[in-house]
């Protein structure tokens, strides 16, 4: 919590995007989480990449449910529209508001209590319809907000801070996602913004269902030694597999890469992802193989990060192509082509007769 | 870049800009804060350790501090940083318990000042404390020097004048009035002086040798020796059309004292574009608001005599040729101009003048006949004679010559005490937190989105009426409790420890002026280039942290914009970045002189 008003001057030469706002004009309130808070850094680095993509503030949608994470809506792009749903519940809200305006850019944020625990069924059916959204979990293996219990995502002998060690086995979101069919499936660690704010900017360009499990070490619960998802511990296990650009699409190719050092791949909207220098060939279009190497990565007790999937067309399923939902916002729809009347609904009944 | 040296003295002073543009280095946030809490008296003392005379200070200082004030940078005007000075002066209360204690018995020793202006009254008031018997020899029949005779009383009035000079001719000053020194000979050898100090100032006004100068001499005037006549009541009056030739600060007194002698018509007269005036802008603001004229890109080409009288002064009217950065390529001469004048005052410069200092005496003097003078411990290149003021290098300022002074009573103090005069104290920094618990700080941390007071003047119609009403009014204690809220602390350092450092990115992301950065280490020049906002002052300094346990990576502070909110401090778990006020120890005389005594071997 702090008590000191953010003053509102900025830096004279703070760049300005396509839409003439710098980096400040996408910031919210003040944070209220403990100071060091990953979340806060996960906030900075969704500022970052909103203002690198010059969204407009009225064109986001921020949702979430409960939990340190889900308080975080409120501290970036306060001009958006928000909606902080009912406890693991943010997927149904999202899939709502999705369903009645596809023109808007969605950014779930949630935490690894909200999405594993109580909303563990939302986030899977989120996954199968594809939903056409940014899906963010705060993960740090912990419930901080009730003083630190080990959460469903604490790795097996990873210590509390009072010194309990957990013995059950963790559901990796990741994992999860890769599973259930997810086209955009990717990991960040709070603590690196040079790896997550592309991460963000080409999960919210994505078409279709896109995760990033971001690694967000509670700073007041679970930053001791023991823990395995401390600032300390993710930085040493941190293994990227892929280091992964964002070029918008407007952009200028600027770099030319030396064949075989960089792998570009085009999103629906014409911007690309550039891929570069991986460990060693990491290949992040093969959904078997991404699964087998974040597997053998955490055998050996370290997090793979980065770009680990991308179906770049969305997949087949995408969820406004499933389910033929108008171009349109339903609230610029006329009347009569929302509702039927009730010649219409007599049309209807009568399919069923 | 290597990691920051915070512990060298330097390092923190400059930080806060105001107080390492000072040239006595006056611990300005820490008076601006007493100002705040309305303990006037011990602002104004806070002032007097360092300049002497806050009073007259408050009022004409040339205030380097105010376009070095960090306030300057990230918003568009400074804080007004000497009117808040003026009204601790003018708010304070009787100071005479808490003035140096002058010790009963005298060390016996003696020491001469010649000229009883800034330098000489500031080296008198450093040595008086420590049981010296200080001698001023003036020339004239009041002290002050400059301050009295060319700041015109509609500027400093007299009375803040004598007070001020008084405090120090209290302490036990033998003030010698009317009384030149006309050979510096006879005072070494008869005077039994210790030490002699000449702080005689640049009281030579520069001439300009024009056709009909001999001619018109009844109406031209040289600018300081006028003002000097005013000042001593000699002149009352001035014709209704002046001409001002020169556009420096005491152009700006010329033309001010000309309307209230009666002139109904001045021009100030510019060789130069407005780029190149040497008037502080505060000066010219106030002297245009008075309709004072100032015509540029004019040179002076002779005076007109008619009938035995000045009528008037022929000009060339001059073209230049400016670069983007404004310097002059060239310049041409495009025309002449006539403007009739009853009087002409020359205020083109000033020098200084030894004609009573014999030049056998060891005492060396450079092709310009300047004395040469040492800059740091300002003695002549004969020992125990010291120089200051405007007497040692040409003509600067009052703030400027009170340092000088300070610094030569150290000189003296080592000299008499047989040290050798150039290993002197060196100036240290304290730090000590501001932290008094959980979110709490003991300073007034948040940012105040006002602009800069205007400080209220007397009316254009009344201000005229008498030679010395004072036109600026000073702050009210409410204007100044208001504008003591735009200072931002930058003496309230933001101290890094880079071992506690656990790269959360908590301070990076919450500075509201992008001015921390965790990178990897390069060159200083390449790194300027890569920060959250790039630092292209370079005249402000990097800080650069040890390398962090975690990543090796370091920590890198932009000192230029930092607003001091302490929101970095706030934000940081490990309490890696603290807020600690730092206090900048300036020895004078009284330092230097207990540094001495404790080093004496005691007799138990």
């Amino acid at each position: 919590m702090t008590y000191i008003t953010k003053p509102k001057l900025t830096h004279p030469s703070l760049p300005q995007n396509a839409l003439g706002m710098t980096r400040r004009a996408y910031e919210g309130a003040l944070s209220t989480l403990c100071a060091g808070c990953g979340h806060d850094s996960v906030t900075a680095a969704i500022v970052e990449a909103c203002w690198r993509l010059a969204l407009e503030p009225q064109n986001l949608v921020k949702l979430s449910g409960i939990g340190c994470s889900s308080k975080t809506t409120a501290y970036f792009v306060s001009g958006a529209h928000g909606f902080n749903a009912v406890h693991g519940r943010m997927p149904s809200i999202a899939t709502g508001a999705n369903a009645a305006n596809r023109r808007l850019a969605y950014i779930g944020i949630s935490g690894d209590g909200d999405t594993l625990s109580i909303g563990l069924g939302q986030f899977c059916h989120a996954i199968r319809r594809n939903l056409d959204m940014l899906y963010l979990i705060e993960n740090n293996g912990v419930y901080g907000l009730t003083k630190g219990q080990f959460s469903a995502s604490a790795d097996i002998g990873s210590r509390a801070k009072k010194g309990e060690v957990n013995r059950q086995p963790p559901i990796d979101p990741v994992l999860l996602a890769l599973d259930l069919g997810a086209t955009f499936v990717a990991r960040g660690f709070s603590g690196d913004k040079q790896q997550l704010v592309p991460l963000i900017e080409a999960g919210l360009q994505h078409r279709g269902f896109a995760l990033i499990d971001i690694l967000s070490p509670c700073v007041t619960f679970n930053d001791h030694q023991g823990s395995t998802k401390s600032y300390a511990y993710t930085r040493e296990h941190d293994e990227p597999a892929v280091q992964a650009d964002f070029v918008p699409r407007e952009a200028p190719i600027l770099v030319e890469y030396a064949p075989g050092e960089a792998r570009e791949i085009a999103l629906h909207d014409g911007s690309r992802v550039v891929l570069r220098k991986a460990a060693e060939a990491y290949d992040p279009t093969d959904r078997e193989a991404a699964g087998a190497a974040v597997k053998a990565r955490m055998a050996a007790g370290e997090y793979l990060t980065g770009l680990i999937y991308l179906d770049p067309e969305g997949g087949s399923g995408e969820f406004h192509a499933l389910n033929g939902t108008p171009q349109e916002p339903l609230n610029s729809l006329p009347f009569e082509s929302l509702c039927p009347g009730s010649t219409g609904l007599q049309k209807v009944l009568g399919r069923y007769r | 870049m290597d990691a920051t040296d915070t512990s060298h003295p330097d390092y923190y002073h400059r930080v806060v800009d105001c107080q390492w543009a000072c040239p006595a280095h006056t611990d300005v946030p820490e008076y601006i804060r007493l100002i705040a809490q309305g303990r006037y008296t011990d602002a104004y003392l806070v002032n007097r350790e360092s300049n002497v005379f806050p009073g007259i200070l408050g009022r004409v200082c040339d205030r380097p501090c105010e376009p070095a004030c960090r306030r300057g940078r990230v918003e568009d005007k400074p804080v007004a940083i000497c009117r808040l000075k003026r009204v601790a002066a003018d708010l304070r209360d009787e100071i005479e318990g808490r003035l140096p204690k002058i010790p009963q018995r005298k060390n016996g020793r003696r020491i001469a000042c010649i000229g009883a202006g800034c330098a000489s009254l500031t080296v008198a008031n450093d040595l008086l404390p420590l049981g010296y018997e200080v001698t001023i020899f003036e020339r004239y029949g009041q002290p002050g020097g400059l301050m009295r005779s060319n700041i015109p009383s509609f500027r400093l009035p007299e009375r803040v004048l004598d007070e001020e000079i008084g405090m120090i001719l209290g302490m036990g000053v033998d003030l010698r009035l009317g009384t030149p020194v006309e050979s510096l000979r006879a005072m070494l050898e008869q005077g039994g002086f210790d030490a002699v100090f000449v702080g005689s100032g640049a009281p030579k006004g520069k001439e300009l040798t024009l056709p009909g100068r001999e001619a018109a001499s009844a109406n031209v005037h040289i600018g300081i020796s006028w003002l000097e006549s005013v000042a001593f009541g000699h002149i009352e009056r001035i014709g209704e059309r002046v001409l001002i030739i020169g556009v420096g600060n005491t152009a700006m007194d010329c033309c001010r004292t000309s309307l209230r002698l009666g002139a109904r018509e001045v021009k100030v007269m510019a060789r130069k574009p407005r780029g190149f005036f040497k008037a502080s802008p505060w000066e010219l603001e106030d002297a245009e608001e008075e309709r004072v004229e100032i015509i540029v890109n004019r040179s002076p080409k002779a005076f007109v005599v008619q009938n035995g009288r000045l009528t008037g002064m022929r000009f060339e009217c001059m073209e230049y040729e400016l670069d983007a950065r404004g310097r002059i390529l060239s310049e041409r001469v495009s025309g002449e101009e006539f403007l009739p004048a009853d009087d002409v005052i020359l205020a083109i410069g000033q020098e200084n003048a030894f004609p009573w200092i014999e030049r056998d005496l060891g005492i060396e003097f450079d092709r310009w006949d300047v004395p040469v003078v040492d800059a740091q411990t300002f003695q002549s290149t004969r020992a125990g004679v010291f120089f200051g003021g405007d007497a040692a290098f040409g003509p600067k300022n009052i703030i400027w010559a009170v340092e000088h002074g300070h610094q030569a009573a150290i000189s003296i103090h080592r000299h008499c005490e047989g040290e050798p005069i150039a290993e002197r104290a060196a100036p240290q920094v304290t730090l000590h937190s501001r932290k008094m618990g959980m979110h709490e700080w003991s300073y007034a941390n948040d940012y105040a989105p006002i602009e800069r007071r205007l400080v209220p003047h007397v009316s254009l119609k009344e201000r005229f009426k008498k030679l010395n009403i004072e036109v600026e009014l000073g702050f009210s204690a409410e204007q100044a409790a208001e504008e003591a809220q735009r200072c931002l602390n930058c003496d309230v350092q933001t101290v890094f420890a880079a071992k506690l450092c656990i790269e959360c990115d908590a301070c990076m992301d919450i500075c509201p002026v992008d001015c921390l950065t965790i990178t990897g280490n390069g060159p200083e020049a390449e790194l300027r280039t890569r920060l959250k906002a790039s630092a292209t002052n370079v005249a402000q300094p990097l800080y650069v942290s040890a390398a962090l346990p975690q990543t090796g990576r370091v920590m890198v502070k932009d000192e230029d914009l930092c607003v001091h909110c302490g929101l970095c401090a706030e934000r940081c778990p490990t309490a890696a970045w603290d807020m600690q006020k730092s206090h900048v120890h300036w020895p004078h005389a009284a330092d230097e002189a207990a540094a001495l005594e404790a080093r004496k071997p005691k007799i138990a």
